[in-house]
């Protein structure tokens, strides 16, 4: 996570370096909003807000899709973004479960060892 | 590269890897510092699995854990806080072989769940665990993914926090 995090920071703080961009962002957080929403919340012109959102969603930061006349913006990452991100996920829900399973297998192995002992005495 | 010597103990732990083999396979691999025999017993014996499969960082509560291990058996985990909306995770077992391989079903999704197989490996006191899934398709495995929605989630709470330190920096010039 962290490797990918930092790639995935740089990546986008050509995004986050402008402070519409960033508004836009909060408001995406909030709930998804079409451009013209975004546009006029921001009081922009609405080929200004696509090039934001342009620039947003080139660094993987916002996903748009378009139903009818309509293109609405979300939070969200690209998809091979989106890949290595779910995979790197499962690998630490895994890296956390197998350092416990560690535990458990050292605890064996001190029982395991114990047992010996009594049965030897 | 390295100067350590073999004998020198080296207090790392042991990494643990996960590859999308194919459009259908992810694999999880992972060494333990122990025999074969006492990985497998604490992947199936419930007073030891319960120990481990919810790790304490995760958040997660298991409520409860039956585990029927022997081909055909069947397996069931209880997962949440709240009774009244339970995380259930089910299926079968189809192949049970002491202290080298199991494999089982995940049917609590219908048929779009995937076959696990754990192969435990002993070499020098040292085992090697691989845990390979294999999805019925490509769509079920790119399901199961975008399922780990909170995989996002976490990724926009650190988003949220350079977010809040940019804007403060912003603030004070």
């Amino acid at each position: 996570m962290v490797q990918y995090a930092r790639t995935g920071f740089d990546a986008s703080f050509a995004a986050l370096s402008d402070a519409t961009r960033r508004g836009v962002l909060e408001q995406l957080g909030r709930a998804d909003a079409s451009i013209t929403d975004l546009a006029d919340k921001f009081h922009m012109t609405l080929t200004g807000m696509k090039k934001h959102v342009g620039v947003l969603e080139q660094a993987g930061l916002v996903t748009t899709e378009k139903v009818g006349r309509v293109r609405t913006c979300t939070l969200g990452l690209s998809r091979l973004e989106e890949e290595a991100a779910w995979i790197e996920r499962y690998r630490q829900l895994w890296d956390a479960r197998f350092d416990e399973l560690d535990t458990v297998v050292e605890e064996l192995k001190r029982k395991e060892k114990v047992d010996g002992r009594k049965k030897r005495e | 590269m390295d100067a350590r010597r073999e004998s020198e103990p080296i207090p790392m732990k042991n990494r643990t890897t996960v590859k999308r083999k194919s459009e259908r396979e992810l694999v999880v691999t992972r060494t333990f510092n122990g025999p074969a025999r006492i990985v497998f017993e604490a992947w199936t014996k419930p007073e030891l699995f319960k120990q481990w499969w919810v790790p304490k960082s995760m958040g997660m509560f298991l409520r409860s854990c039956e585990m029927d291990v022997r081909v055909g058996g069947r397996y069931r985990l209880v997962f949440g806080h709240d009774a009244s909306h339970p995380d259930e995770f089910f299926g079968r077992y189809i192949e049970v072989t002491p202290h080298s391989r199991l494999v089982w079903t995940n049917d609590e999704g219908g048929d779009g769940g995937p076959v696990t197989t754990v192969t435990f490996e002993e070499k020098g006191g040292k085992t090697l665990l691989v845990m390979h899934e294999l999805y019925p398709s490509k769509e079920a495995l790119d399901a199961a993914g975008t399922g780990a929605a909170d995989a996002m989630g976490e990724t926009f709470e650190q988003l949220d926090e350079l977010l809040v330190t940019l804007g403060a920096s912003v603030g004070r010039s």
